[in-house]
């Protein structure tokens, strides 16, 4: 393995985290609220576009329009359940202890994976969009035009979310909320529809991401937000829990750490997982 | 003359502690109207009762004739009454200009917030020099003035005051408080949360005086200021 390629690699697992790191970020800078169920909405968002996809597979066809086509709608599918989520398990609790929201969360991840088990049986999918196609060789180093094309969205995303959060009405109230929820009141904001547009947000980003990894890895399963949520949530805290740059800077970094870290510990005759290279580096 | 606000019985009850117990109070279209009292007294729940943050437990709050007693803290402000609470709560990490377009959420057309954010700038031309500053790097006064005019920003009918003397130097007071004299000027009626019951009679038209849940004297401000028990109470002698 040489270096340039591993950097690549490191940038593309690292722009995905990303995606999942904001959304941890911006609920809890909106709420102060560490959403451990936002993994698993990564997960719903997998799900749902493996749903749009098996049913809508014919009409759709193959590549990169259809991704595209399956990535809207279940970034719309995962925002309405980050809203849904909101809606029934959070707002009741606003003023409730944070142990309570916390212990709240867990049951919702939870919810949701076990939720999806039974809904499409605890064995893992096989996600029908294949986009391995071309590679493309930089130097000695290769990516194959779909992990450019993803790194590419979660790009766009990003940079759209942050120029929302700074210029926008919006923007400006998510930031003012995080805050001072009781100043914004006094103000006019309507803190609770602030709230839930937040949660769609982050939601839809990682449910974005969440295709992204059906079609990457090929195969999709309940369980699959478990670890991206950890991770997610440590990006977001090397980077400054709250603070959305940070948080693509943090994810960036533990992508390069994991990249590097697998080739170096076997290398050194340390067994050693992907993840594992990443929580104790 | 024509009530903007009228409260009638209004009791508030946080757990077992009774903090209002039974207030009624107007405030008249134009008015600058003081509301006084000691610490605890209740003058802060008054207004978070008025503005839709603590819910009552009797009585009843209306604006314009229109019942607000159970109305969100957004709907209130639409209908143009603004509390500019107690410690100025202004967004530190947001720049002045920012605090002041946050004054402007309910208001659907950006022209009317941009032309009041021009007001505020004429009102309090510190604000204009310091509009890309983050609010938390303000002084005091200053930072009182960017509450007073992120308020003015919702373009309020009545602009509720709590404290706005606290904390800061006799010399700013009176620049506080002739902006709210002026605020009135131009057709905003204010009701004043005061515990500098001297600084707050000099612009009021009218006062109330509040002590342990209660409305215990009323009257004109021109009263209110020679009245012995006022004297003895709230102005020393």
């Amino acid at each position: 393995m040489n270096h340039l390629q591993l950097v690549l690699s490191g940038l593309f697992v690292g722009s995905f985290y990303a995606l999942v790191a904001l959304g941890y970020s911006m609920v809890y800078g909106i709420i102060k609220l560490l959403n451990f169920a936002h993994g698993d909405l990564y997960m719903v968002g997998a799900f749902a576009g493996f749903t749009v996809l098996s049913v809508g597979a014919g009409a759709l066809g193959g590549g990169f329009v259809a991704l595209i086509v399956i990535m809207i709608v279940a970034m719309i599918a995962t925002g309405g359940f980050g809203m849904l989520l909101e809606r029934v398990a959070y707002r009741p609790l606003r003023s409730a202890p944070r142990l309570s929201v916390l212990i709240t969360a867990v049951g919702a991840s939870f919810a949701l994976e076990y939720g999806i088990a039974v809904a499409f049986g605890p064995t893992p999918e096989v996600y029908p969009v294949g986009v391995q196609d071309g590679t493309l060789h930089i130097a000695n180093a290769q990516v194959t035009y779909a992990q450019l094309a993803m790194t590419a969205i979660a790009v766009v995303l990003m940079a759209a979310l942050d120029t929302l959060v700074r210029t926008t009405r919006s923007g400006r109230a998510m930031r003012a909320i995080s805050q001072d929820p009781k100043a914004c009141l006094l103000m006019g904001v309507n803190v609770d529809r602030v709230i839930s547009r937040t949660f769609f947000i982050g939601s839809a980003l990682a449910g974005a991401a969440g295709v992204m990894a059906g079609a990457y890895y090929g195969k999709i399963d309940f369980l699959m937000g478990f670890v991206i949520g950890l991770k997610a949530f440590t990006a977001a805290v090397i980077g400054g829990i709250g603070n959305l740059r940070g948080a693509v800077l943090g994810a960036i970094v533990l992508g390069l750490l994991e990249s590097f870290g697998v080739p170096t510990s076997a290398a050194s005759g340390v067994t050693s997982s992907r993840s594992a290279s990443s929580f104790s580096s | 003359m024509r009530t903007v606000l009228d409260i009638k019985g209004l009791e508030v009850t946080y757990g077992k502690v009774e903090a209002l117990r039974g207030v009624d109070l107007s405030v008249g279209d134009r008015e600058i109207v003081a509301l006084l009292g000691n610490n605890g007294a209740g003058k802060s729940t008054t207004v978070s009762a008025i503005s839709g943050v603590v819910r009552s437990r009797a009585g009843t709050i209306a604006a314009y004739g229109e019942d607000i007693t159970a109305a969100t803290p957004w709907s209130i402000v639409e209908r143009g009454i603004v509390h500019v609470p107690e410690g100025r709560r202004i967004f530190s990490r947001l720049t002045v200009h920012e605090n002041l377009q946050i004054g402007g959420y309910t208001v659907r057309e950006g022209t009317s917030v941009d032309k009041r954010i021009t007001q505020v700038y004429e009102l309090f031309p510190r604000l204009a020099e310091r509009r890309h500053q983050q609010g938390g790097t303000l002084s005091g006064g200053e930072q009182q003035m960017l509450a007073i005019g992120r308020a003015m920003v919702a373009g309020p009918r009545l602009i509720m005051l709590d404290e706005p003397s606290m904390g800061l130097a006799p010399l700013v007071v009176a620049q506080v408080m002739d902006a709210i004299a002026s605020i009135n000027e131009s057709g905003t009626a204010v009701l004043l949360i005061e515990q500098n019951a001297r600084a707050a009679l000099k612009v009021a038209h009218r006062g109330y005086v509040i002590d342990s849940g209660r409305v215990t004297l009323t009257g004109p401000a021109a009263e209110l200021r020679t009245d012995p028990q006022v004297v003895e109470a709230y102005l020393g002698a």
